[in-house]
């Protein structure tokens, strides 16, 4: 592997601005890495190597003629393939869109060319970001870097398994019920939830709106919070967005430090169904925060084992809504003849896999007439009641702990016929995103029964992401000491 | 109450899903196991609580009603599968009875 590769992305944009390196070779290295591991990973729809090095000779020219460089000039960032990029084909994993190209950027892909950073490509995912594997993919099944026979998570898998293969430094992913956390952890990296309405969700296709929400991926927490600040911000295009200064992410996560913080565990998470080396990295975990200052607590929300089964009714109704501009009629898949209404449902048929299927039949289910109260109402209400519960954990601690997910990766093909076992992936994820506040995912060792990286969640109220890098950068310091060396340099998947 | 295969074939049409006989049965028990799973919601649920429909809180949101530039013609039309004089071309959608 090549030097410029192994670098973090604080590294590289050091290097570059300060001509030790150009954006041009480190775009190269990067584009080699792809074409050498690729093939095994399978991260990228679309690798856009003419594309990223005309950027990153322009990042070149602009040092050159002594221009000011944004804060990731030169920088290779993947982008997950729901974000709208102009020149660059964006499908959200479904053949539905199989070949389209948006006539517009999204704000973050806009305020990435804005940082001068270098889209080199895009990535795989589970199909309209439903799914936590990868294996929901309309095209193909990304792999685990860390081992080949193992799912990356998802639904961002195709971003985490780059990161972790170092086939690029930074890549953005979005989180709805844990798609960028649960990946996160379960191929050794470092991943972002943000705050809900943190980060602007114009251009980026919508799956559930009240949940979805744009996050960074770094194989380090400051690497994380440099793409986290550069995506942030508020957006008029995006009118749930807010209007608030970006939290200080990086200057959190250059000083991470958890002395005198209180800290809760929730009490909900761990039992049944919990991998034995998950809850002991996550054992561990408790007691470095607290060697290292923190004041630990047990805290129970007790509404929160009703989180799964909500978000499979509200997430469900609003992709019932929003899929239904997928008709055949303005873009994308058209097949067949007859009335437009058969046309439609003869395109919906072919272009969309068996989970969005099954999603949009759910939602349209528990939007029906007769069933609404009881289904859609219902879950709203709960949606109250777990607010309800974080709003009373965060009068008592700073943040919140608990495993990202209950499992190290699984085995590709295990649940991909087995909805509710694909859904349990999720279950500590989900809260985070029915209250809109921020969490993520650091990693913190490997289960002894598998050798598979173990991540550790820390959940924040909304508008303080600023508390997650604080914690996570602590996290990260202590443990690269007690180990020696970052965690991915033990992924053993790839040569 | 278990969903019936001739509901979820009701569901695929009010979704304009051409769902095959396979998909049906194999469809049918999956969303009866989902359903029954999720409607554990209705156990805590209580009379009274408020519905949240967005956790920012937000209300609505007004923007200033100037012009801006927007997509030429040809660009919205980019990825149309069929189009006509600078206009999407579709099929037709009132059928004789």
């Amino acid at each position: 592997m090549n030097e410029l590769t192994k670098k973090t992305a604080a590294e590289l944009a050091a290097a570059i601005a300060a001509g030790e390196a150009s954006a041009t070779e480190v775009t190269r290295a990067h584009l080699d890495r792809i074409g050498a591991v690729d093939g095994a990973v399978k991260a990228f729809l679309h690798v856009a190597a003419e594309d990223a090095l005309a950027q990153a000779r322009e990042v070149d020219r602009k040092r050159a003629a002594g221009e000011p460089l944004g804060a990731l000039a030169g920088v290779p960032v993947a982008v997950k393939d729901l974000f709208t990029t102009v020149g660059m084909p964006t499908t959200c994993g479904s053949k539905i869109l199989e070949g389209w190209v948006p006539p517009y950027d999204a704000t973050i892909t806009k305020r990435l060319r804005g940082a001068d950073a270098v889209l080199i490509g895009k990535t795989n995912m589970d199909e309209f970001a439903m799914g936590s594997s990868t294996e929901n993919s309309g095209f193909w099944t990304s792999h685990n870097p860390w081992d080949l026979t193992k799912v990356p998570g998802g639904s961002s898998g195709g971003s985490a398994a780059a990161v972790a293969a170092y086939e690029t430094p930074l890549a953005l992913g979005t989180d709805t019920g844990g798609s960028i956390r649960q990946p996160a952890a379960v191929c050794g990296i470092v991943g972002t939830k943000p705050t809900y309405g943190g980060n602007s969700r114009y251009g980026v296709v919508a799956f559930a709106s009240s949940l979805d929400t744009p996050g960074p991926f770094g194989r380090t927490v400051l690497d994380a919070a440099l793409l986290h600040e550069v995506m942030s911000g508020h957006d008029p295009m995006d009118s749930t967005s807010i209007d608030a200064p970006v939290p200080p992410v990086v200057e959190a996560a250059r000083h991470g430090d958890v002395a005198g913080l209180r800290i809760g565990i929730v009490s909900e998470f761990s039992g049944d169904g919990y991998q034995p080396g998950v809850m002991s990295r996550f054992t561990e975990a408790v007691e470095l925060l607290e060697s290292l200052g923190a004041k630990v607590t047990e805290i129970s929300c007790p509404h929160f084992k009703y989180a799964l089964p909500a978000y499979y009714l509200i997430a469900p109704s609003e992709v019932s809504s929003n899929l239904a501009r997928f008709d055949g009629m303005r873009y994308g898949l058209r097949v067949g003849g007859g009335s437009a209404e058969e046309v439609m449902a003869a395109s919906r048929e072919a272009g969309f896999g068996a989970e969005v299927k099954r999603r949009i039949m759910l939602g349209t289910y528990a939007l029906s007439s007769g069933y609404y109260d009881a289904y859609y109402g219902k879950a709203q209400q709960v949606r109250t009641l777990i607010i309800r519960d974080f709003d009373n954990a965060f009068s008592q601690v700073d943040v919140l702990i608990s495993p990202p997910t209950p499992t190290t990766a699984f085995d590709i093909g295990e649940r991909a016929d087995d909805p509710m076992a694909m859904y349990l992936a999720d279950l500590c994820t989900i809260p985070s995103n029915l209250a809109g506040n921020a969490a993520i995912s650091v990693p913190i060792g490997l289960a002894p029964e598998d050798g598979l990286p173990v991540g550790l969640q820390v959940m924040a109220p909304p508008l303080a992401d600023d508390r997650l890098y604080r914690v996570a950068a602590a996290v990260e310091a202590a443990f690269e000491n007690r180990w020696g060396h970052p965690l991915l340099t033990e992924a053993k998947g790839l040569s | 109450m278990p969903i019936t295969r001739d509901e979820v074939a009701h569901l695929a049409r009010l979704s304009r899903l051409a769902l095959s006989d396979e998909e049906l049965d194999h469809l049918a028990p999956q969303l009866d196991q989902i359903i029954s799973s999720v409607a554990q919601v209705q156990e805590v649920a209580a009379d009274g609580i408020p519905p949240t429909t967005h956790a920012t809180g937000l209300t609505n949101i007004y923007r200033a009603d100037d012009p801006v530039p927007c997509l030429t013609p040809e660009e919205a039309l980019s990825g149309a599968p069929a189009v006509e004089l600078q206009r999407f071309k579709v099929p037709r959608i009132l059928v004789e009875e």
